[in-house]
């Protein structure tokens, strides 16, 4: 068993069909009589519409149909018939409320635009034809009649008199005004405190960009009354239960939603989107598969964005370097539309790790959440972490400077250091060690032969700064129970079957998705290990949710914690029904059965069964009867984990730059993380690259950005940067381990630290560099090259 | 429509295609070869590259027709039979990839760094001429680590094999 057992550097068991050309992505997938569908899609950021005129594209080849809002209504049960009643729309799945009470401002959000278009890329009408150009080309003969209105699209402006409402009657723009900490005691820290730090913050509006546009396939079967829809997601069986609960395509058991491979997701996957509302739509209508796969620019336009934050942050301390207080504002931009998730963003996924890694007696935050005419924003990796970790690092290390202190001194000074620790916004913080992971990076990053190289780098006329970040994220969402109470619409448990076949081999059910992040072979290792069997007769089975009864999909970093431990409860069931069979085979007591290495044995003797002949006993039920013992082997769990877990680590940032033209370079980026155990260190790492990746685009590279007409003029790969091989150094990772106690592999999730903790590293290090001078991110050559003159000549600038 | 005739993976192929039809589209929707991608609509991602003719191309920017008479290499027809190329061997014992996506593209644009620059691609090498390939996931580290490995496992190679 050496080699693929938990904590091997396994390689992947899927990895053959993706490097030979056979992975299977939903454009990869055609069905018999397939249909195309073209989305026409709002110019203008905000306009009413006062006439749709489709003759002409009705009459184009190959046109089968068109569809606008008007024509989504619902089927008459059992009939070809529409009823009065249009399908539901888009639904926002947690209720957050305000400070006075009054539940979230949810503006209507139907698949296909009525009387109104609130974002550039707004769905307008739908294009169905024979093939996907003549699509194209048809829905390119639509006229439409706008009355363009004004628009608003920067968060800071959507509250002011004056601003366009986006949705009429939801007053300044405002969705809702949110709180959570203790002001009167934080007010008290502030109006006692020795200093203050105050910084002005904005977070970044980012394009999540998976390389995989999303796509969807949807198909209805006339004889059965049933539905599919292959798409493009990280939740499929969330994506079916609110197709059938809220927009009510179809009931639940007619409706089979597949997740094939999927190219990234990144967090924009996980919510339900018009299209496939839409294509699923059509299918049913016109008795025919419809296709539809979204070319870049249109997930520019409407994939969900991340980030977004306008920010002002507040650090106080007292006389000794301790922090007493931290107290922030916040206006979040929510675009046009609340998107699946997107109200649990700036709110329990940001204000709630305030804390960061720090004692801090007393926080208090407010959130005003705003509608823009701009795409929708909801989770993209880290969603609200990265946030939080920004304002909480760039406080901290600029009160350090502001006092002179050491900002690895200040961070250590601060730092949580016994645990259970009870944060002042919710989080129970269960297991860390801080000053480990601070130690261990100082150490990798050779912190200490610092101040040689940025003597070279000035020899070169170079400018060097380092940069640390010291980020807690709350992961492996989450207890059903808490979130629940917090206002999620769902449980956030998660589900396996473990299904032991006659032969030995074993199916693994899973209601995480994995789209890049290995779980068939992460799983697999945990099976092989746990049950003592070869990693090749171990299959894990997810997307699909004709096969897996339930889950709740892959986001926030909670499948090794929550999805790996619901297959670790199923696997003691298997072990503890293998004993019983084992029992009856060795006609020994069951009490006496242990399971070792793979073999069930009667303690004490070398009377033994491997597991593989046990299951074909299980199966023939030869030597029990049925009244002792069910025949078969095959078990199911539940999992809901009792915390979150906190997964934590300290990154360093080394950056040189050409103050002539701005240009910053990364020269060395080390992180040393603790997620706790670990499956497959080689794949851990993997997620660390690419959250730093990541972080790295949003503090140099990436930045979506609107005109004030609300045109995104970033709408392609040529406008949007994305990071690219020659942008980023090596990275060096190295991890530390407490086990998370919450659950019972002590895993805490890996995938969203690198995005969480780079951008803050990074940003710190170019201040540093600059003698202190802020740049706003992306920290582009432009933005750092104004920055570096200001630092020069303090009175020349801008 | 037009018709065009070319080889794709060692095989001749003949079809009629609107003439405004991409090598990609061509690939993908008339051949239902759908290792090659299409990841963006601009040129840069290069999820489609392929060799035509022996050079790397992004399959976006040709036409079909272009490729008349042309020999075209994807994805598919990288591996002998059950054997992998050494590129695609080293990408997965490098962990060069998560979702795959970008993985055909940035194999066929491996092979091809190889075939221009040799067998012995330092980092810095790699990552410039990595310019034109786009991934999301795994930031680039050990998609570096595997084509370095890759090149030099195609240079240990007999030489008949390692020229394709």
């Amino acid at each position: 068993m050496a080699g693929t057992g938990v904590g091997a550097r396994v390689q992947r068991l899927e990895d053959k069909r993706f490097i030979t050309g056979r992975g299977r992505y939903t454009d990869d997938i055609n069905r018999d009589g397939q249909l195309y569908a073209c989305f026409l899609r709002s110019p203008h950021a905000h306009a009413r519409i006062l006439s749709i005129d489709t003759s002409e594209a009705l009459g184009a080849p190959g046109v089968e149909a068109i569809y606008t809002g008007k024509d989504l209504r619902k089927f008459v049960p059992t009939s070809d018939d529409l009823l009065e009643d249009e399908v539901g729309g888009l639904i926002c799945g947690w209720m957050i409320h305000s400070k006075d009470g009054s539940p979230m401002k949810a503006g209507a959000h139907p698949a296909l635009a009525k009387d109104y278009v609130r974002y550039v890329g707004d769905h307008v009408a739908v294009v169905i034809a024979t093939t996907l150009r003549q699509a194209q080309d048809a829905a390119e003969k639509i006229r439409v009649d706008y009355e363009v209105l004004p628009a608003v699209v920067d968060a800071g402006e959507a509250q002011k008199p004056g601003a366009p409402e986006v949705h009429a009657g939801i007053e300044r723009n405002t969705v809702f005004e949110w709180e959570l900490g203790d002001k009167a005691k934080t007010e008290a820290a502030f109006a006692s405190a020795a200093h203050v730090t105050r910084l002005d913050i904005v977070n970044n509006r980012l394009v999540p960009n998976p390389m995989e546009p999303r796509a969807a396939i949807g198909e209805y079967d006339p004889g059965e009354d049933s539905f599919t829809l292959h798409v493009t997601s990280q939740n499929p069986h969330v994506a079916r239960l609110v197709l059938s609960a809220f927009v009510g395509l179809a009931p639940e058991h007619k409706l089979r939603v597949v997740a094939p491979d999927v190219g990234g997701g990144f967090g924009s996957k996980i919510f339900i989107y018009a299209e496939e509302v839409v294509c699923l739509w059509a299918a049913r209508r016109l008795k025919r598969p419809v296709k539809w796969t979204s070319d870049r620019t249109e997930a520019f336009l409407a994939d969900a964005h991340g980030r977004d934050h306008v920010t002002r942050a507040e650090l106080a301390t007292d006389g000794d370097g301790r922090i007493t207080g931290l107290r922030v504002k916040t206006i979040a931009n929510m675009g046009a539309y609340l998107s699946t998730f997107a109200s649990s963003v700036p709110t329990y996924l940001y204000a709630t790790l305030l804390s960061g890694q720090y004692a801090i007696p007393a926080i208090y935050a407010e959130v005003d959440a705003v509608y823009t005419n701009t795409a929708p924003v909801d989770a993209y990796r880290g969603a609200g972490r990265p946030e939080a970790t920004f304002v909480v690092e760039r406080l901290v290390e600029v009160t350090a400077r502001e006092l002179g202190m050491d900002p690895v001194e200040f961070r250590r000074r601060n730092f949580v250091k016994s645990f259970p620790h009870q944060t002042p916004v919710i989080m129970m913080y269960d297991a860390g060690d801080y000053d480990a992971a601070l130690t261990k990076a100082l150490q990798i990053a050779d912190v200490s032969g610092f101040p040689a190289r940025k003597s070279e780098s000035e020899r070169r006329g170079k400018l060097r700064g380092l940069g640390y970040s010291a980020y807690i994220e709350a992961c492996g969402i989450a207890p059903s129970q808490a979130v629940g109470s917090l206002g999620a619409g769902v449980g956030l448990w998660e589900s396996a079957e473990v299904r032991v076949n006659p032969t030995g081999n074993i199916e693994v059910l899973t209601g995480s998705h994995s789209h890049g992040q290995g779980h068939e072979t992460t799983f697999a290792q945990l099976v092989s290990d746990r049950l003592g069997v070869p990693i090749e007769t171990v299959k894990v089975v997810h997307g699909d949710t004709d096969k897996v009864q339930f889950g709740m999909g892959t986001y926030g970093s909670r499948s090794g914690a929550v999805g790996m431990s619901a297959i670790s409860k199923a696997l003691d069931k298997v072990i503890a029904k293998g004993k019983k069979v084992a029992a009856h085979v060795l006609e020994a007591s069951e009490d006496d059965i242990e399971f070792k290495d793979g073999k069930f044995g009667v303690a004490g003797t070398d009377k033994a069964i491997d597991f593989a002949s046990t299951a074909l006993q299980a199966y023939i039920a030869h030597k029990f009867n049925g009244a002792e013992l069910e025949p078969g082997l095959k078990e199911g769990a539940f999992y809901d984990p009792t915390n979150f877990t906190f997964p934590a680590g300290v990154h360093v940032c080394e950056v040189e730059i050409d103050p002539d033209t701005g240009v910053t370079t990364i020269e060395r980026f080390t992180a040393v993380d603790d997620f706790g155990n670990v499956i497959n260190p080689m794949i851990v790492e993997g997620q660390v690259h690419g959250g730093i990746a990541q972080g790295v685009g949003q503090a140099l590279l990436e930045g979506a950005r609107y005109d004030a007409d609300g045109q995104l003029v970033t709408a392609s790969f040529m406008d949007y940067t994305m990071p690219r091989a020659a942008d980023l150094p090596p990275l060096k990772v190295g991890m530390t381990v407490t086990p998370a106690p919450s659950n019972p592999l002590g895993m805490k999730g890996c995938g969203e630290a690198g995005a969480i903790a780079a951008p803050p590293a990074v940003i710190n290090a170019i201040t540093d560099a600059l003698g202190h001078e802020d740049v706003t991110m992306p920290a582009t050559p432009a933005v750092v090259w104004r920055a570096a003159q200001r630092a020069r000549m303090p009175m020349a600038a801008e | 429509m037009a018709s065009v005739s070319m080889t794709v993976n060692g095989k001749a192929v003949t079809a009629d295609v609107d003439p405004r039809t991409l090598l990609v589209q061509f690939l993908r929707e008339n051949l239902r070869l759908t290792g090659t991608h299409v990841g963006c609509d601009t040129s840069q991602c290069g999820a489609c590259v392929v060799h035509l003719d022996g050079e790397a191309v992004k399959a976006c920017t040709v036409l079909a027709l272009q490729c008349e008479g042309a020999d075209i290499l994807t994805i598919e027809g990288l591996a002998k039979g059950s054997e992998l190329h050494p590129m695609q061997a080293a990408f997965r014992e490098h962990h060069g990839l998560q979702c795959g996506f970008c993985t055909p593209g940035m194999i066929m644009t491996a092979v091809d760094m190889v075939n221009r620059l040799g067998h012995e691609l330092d980092d810095h090498t790699i990552r410039e001429e990595l310019e034109g390939n786009l991934c999301r996931c795994t930031g680039y580290h050990n998609i570096v680590k595997a084509i370095g490995a890759g090149a030099r496992a195609m240079g240990s190679q007999p030489l008949q094999q390692a020229a394709e």
